[in-house]
């Protein structure tokens, strides 16, 4: 029955093109603009480390003094180094890690290549362990390491092709703002989006291509980049921000559990009542350990640009749909006639309401296609935009069936009432009428 | 014309009559608050920045090896910008404005405030304003034995020396009357951080901030006489000068010192560009959609005119038989289109009032303009009757014989 129906509806629809091709049209403009925008929003707001972004925290303290002091107020959005360091050492956590951003001058050995500056991380050595970051060659360094301030880095695939041909470079030097470092890994490809780890670099930012034991940037004084807050007598100079009253420096734990979390939080607390009676800290405690997800959210990374397109595809959408019902509407009732005979005929009006779905699922399909093909390009178009994220919006297997699955639905929706309509019809009075 | 007839004729086409109106009221909802968003961008794009717009050059550099001494390398660097000829003004500074990235300080207005009073930029470095070319309105620029160090003036703030830091200060008009009111504002004092104390000197028309996370402060600017030492240098020409200067400037600079990268090199237009680009994007995406609803509802209008035409084929005869001339029959379906695309609008209305509602809250959007209202009627109606007008032509060219024949 299904095979006829569908013959049915490819005859009706040939019937009258300009009409089919209006419907089409109509669901592959609504269903291309919300797959477009869903798409980007689906990758924008995606989790950057699915499995272990709930067992990590990033811990905020307030060390600042009183001016501009208030209860309810957030507190800092980054640690001071006296505070980093002491929680690291501390070491009352699974892992953690003190870093920040920066760039260095690169100085290739080759002659052809001109030096350049690159984006770089200082962190403590946790970093790839906790982030599990996927090494192609070679591995991190340790807290050995850290503390010897020793002179190596990790580097990015990125920076490996262009500088070693993409051999394995470990053991090579790199010379950064003329010091030597030796190379002790290369990443693989690791772009974790959005730049959850620091989101001042930007909150879709690339992967730095360097990085670098933090302690040995701050002996070589490579520049740091970044947001930085200071208050008191802190002023952000360069020679002196392992004691300036400034924030500038993300610090990361993991924790396996809940019992764990809390337990750090009391610790933090305890911590910045030990520092306020030091006579350090001014401020009451003012703790928070929000996971990675909730960092995000606090931060409101996801651009409120994206979500307003969100939101107007899917008006878009369904003035397409209300256009489609009316199209529908139109056609099934001018076939009264037709559908008139086949209910004389003995069809039940199940039976044509049926025909008349399988008849809108048909268009769905078609306008599906058509969607789909429109998102190609509309995600095509985002990714020439300017944005940061732009060059993330790619279609995956799962919104490709959303697609499709939206694309009919939303027909099969659009042709619920135009087919009851149609069903209503009295067979007697069409024939009549003929 | 008669309307009453319509009427009843729409009253027995309930469903499809509600379909055009709920359409033209989603399609006047969306494009009213679509184009009103599109309006905010565009302001936005024009935001006025206060200096020398098309005169401007910006280059910036790095070290690649450790620190030399950087005051007698600035020297020598902004020596040999200004020898190139064409060169107004040149100046070593610590930030430009639209270039994303600044330094910002609270003020107080009295030194034992608990909460500053406000958050503004700090413009440091020497011939700064001239350079940038700011339009002094009160008091003057500042003179050449007001400029100190960058790094004394560090040393000094941390030691709590109050002689090694500046006295002086020039503020934005915006930032002057949002100070003090109406009052007179040279010779005023405000408080920089915590305690340094700043007298102005100066008030300058516009000077906008180099990054901007609130429109309303986007003009809160300070300029202080700090020389900076940080590679960061703007440069004033004519502006058909630009490119040959630009490409002497950098020659001159790698000249000097070619122990460095070239991180920036490029005209203010191009700074003000790229600042913009997300604005520029989405006000584009903005009318494309505006653009593809107009014209959906457009086509769905059509659809169902025709249909309506097709299926009173006879009444339409009938009517034509019985003495109605071709123009009545076009103004039937023009006014029947007419009738439900002010239902239409009517409804879209409270919907736009809505949506601008819900944006106001999530979004942080201003009230919708109520000239919004207006225009969008006008553009509904008129796409409406653009697009009733070839079904309606085709139902003119009904004959009367139509009358006579059984379908």
């Amino acid at each position: 029955m299904f095979g006829y129906y569908l013959d049915l509806a490819l005859q009706s629809l040939r019937r009258n093109k300009v009409l089919t091709a209006l419907m089409v049209l109509a669901i592959a403009l609504g269903i291309g603009a919300c797959m477009t925008t869903f798409t980007v929003l689906h990758v924008l707001s995606g989790d950057p480390l699915p499995g272990k972004s709930a067992r990590l925290f990033y811990p905020q303290l307030d060390p600042r003094d009183m001016i501009d002091y208030g209860a309810d107020k957030d507190p800092a959005s980054q640690v001071t180094w006296t505070d980093g360091m002491n929680l690291l050492k501390a070491k009352r956590a699974e892992r953690q890690v003190l870093m920040t951003g920066g760039d260095v001058p690169v100085q290739p050995a080759q002659s052809g290549l001109e030096p350049f500056l690159s984006d770089a991380r200082y962190t403590t050595a946790d970093f790839f362990p906790m982030f599990e970051t996927p090494f192609l060659f070679g591995h991190g360094w340790s807290e050995a390491e850290d503390n010897g301030k020793a002179r190596v880095a990790v580097i990015t695939r990125t920076l490996n092709d262009k500088l070693f041909g993409g051999k394995d470079s470990t053991g090579q030097i790199l010379r950064m703002k003329d010091t030597a470092f030796q190379v002790i890994g290369v990443l693989d490809t690791w772009r974790p989006n959005p730049h959850f780890y620091d989101l001042n670099m930007g909150n879709y930012a690339a992967t730095e291509d360097v990085f670098v034991p933090l302690a040995t940037a701050r002996d070589v004084r490579l520049e740091r980049d970044g947001s930085m807050n200071c208050w008191g007598k802190g002023s952000g100079d360069a020679e002196h921000l392992e004691a300036a009253t400034c924030v500038w420096l993300q610090f990361w734990v993991q924790l396996e559990s809940a019992d764990k979390a809390a337990a750090y939080r009391t610790f933090l607390d305890n911590y910045s009542k030990e520092q306020k009676a030091l006579g350090r800290f001014q401020r009451p405690p003012n703790v928070r350990l929000p996971n990675l997800m909730e960092w995000m959210d606090i931060n409101k990374v996801v651009p409120s640009d994206v979500r307003l397109q969100g939101w107007l595809a899917l008006g878009f959408l369904l003035v397409c749909l209300v256009n489609t019902v009316g199209l529908m509407l139109a056609k099934f009732l001018r076939r009264s006639g037709e559908l008139g005979v086949r209910r004389a005929l003995g069809a039940s009006k199940r039976e044509v309401f049926m025909q008349l779905l399988v008849e809108a699922a048909v268009i769905g399909l078609a306008g599906g296609i058509g969607g789909l093909l429109l998102a190609f390009l509309g995600l095509w178009l985002v990714r020439l935009q300017p944005a940061d994220y732009a060059s993330l919006a790619h279609l995956d297997l799962s919104m490709l069936l959303a697609t499709f699955m939206l694309a009919i639905a939303a027909s099969l929706l659009a042709g619920l009432l135009p087919a009851w309509r149609a069903c209503q019809i009295a067979p007697a009075l069409q024939l009549k009428s003929q | 014309m008669d309307i009453l007839p319509i009427l009843s004729t729409l009253r027995r086409h309930k469903i499809t009559a509600l379909l055009v109106i709920i359409e033209i009221a989603l399609t006047c909802a969306i494009v009213c608050n679509a184009v009103f968003l599109v309006s905010q961008r565009l302001d936005r794009i024009h935001m006025v920045s206060g200096v020398a717009e098309h005169e401007l050059l910006q280059v910036e550099l790095a070290n690649i090896g450790a620190k030399a001494d950087e005051k007698a390398r600035t020297a020598e660097d902004l020596a040999a910008l200004r020898q190139i000829s064409g060169v107004t003004s040149v100046a070593s500074v610590n930030q430009a404005p639209f270039s994303n990235s600044s330094s910002n300080s609270g003020i107080k207005l009295d030194p034992n405030q608990k909460q500053s009073t406000l958050s503004a930029t700090t413009y440091f470095g020497e011939n700064t304003a001239e350079t940038l070319g700011v339009q002094l309105i009160a008091g003057r620029f500042f003179q050449a034995d007001e400029y100190k160090e960058l790094d004394d003036v560090v040393k000094a703030f941390g030691a709590g020396d109050t002689k090694g830091v500046p006295h002086t200060v020039m503020i934005t008009r915006t930032l002057a009357e949002r100070l003090w009111p109406g009052q007179q504002v040279l010779g005023k004092r405000l408080y920089m951080g915590s305690e340094i104390p700043l007298t102005v000197v100066g008030v300058v028309k516009d000077l906008v901030r180099p990054a901007i996370w609130d429109d309303a402060t986007a003009q809160y600017s300070m300029l202080l006489p700090i020389r900076v030492n940080s590679g960061r240098y703007l440069i004033r020409t004519a502006p058909q000068e630009r490119d040959r200067v630009l490409k002497a400037a950098l020659e001159k600079l790698k000249q000097a010192n070619p122990h460095r990268v070239v991180l920036q090199k490029r005209t203010w237009d191009e700074i003000r560009d790229k600042f913009f680009q997300n604005d520029r994007a989405m006000s584009g995406l903005l009318v494309g959609v505006c653009v593809a609803l107009l014209v959906v509802t457009a086509l769905g209008i059509v659809g169902l005119a025709s249909f309506w035409v097709a299926q009173r084929r006879r009444m339409i005869g009938v009517r034509r038989a019985l003495g109605a001339t071709r123009g009545n029959i076009l103004h039937y379906f023009q006014t029947e289109n007419f009738l439900l695309a002010t239902i239409g609008i009517a409804v879209g209305m409270v919907l736009a009032y809505g949506i601008n509602l819900f944006l106001m809250v999530h979004y942080e959007l201003p009230r919708l303009p109520a000239i919004y209202f207006p225009i969008g009627a006008v553009l509904l109606w008129s796409i409406g009757q653009a697009a009733v007008l070839g079904p309606a032509m085709r139902a003119a060219a009904v004959p009367p014989v139509v009358a006579t024949r059984s379908v």
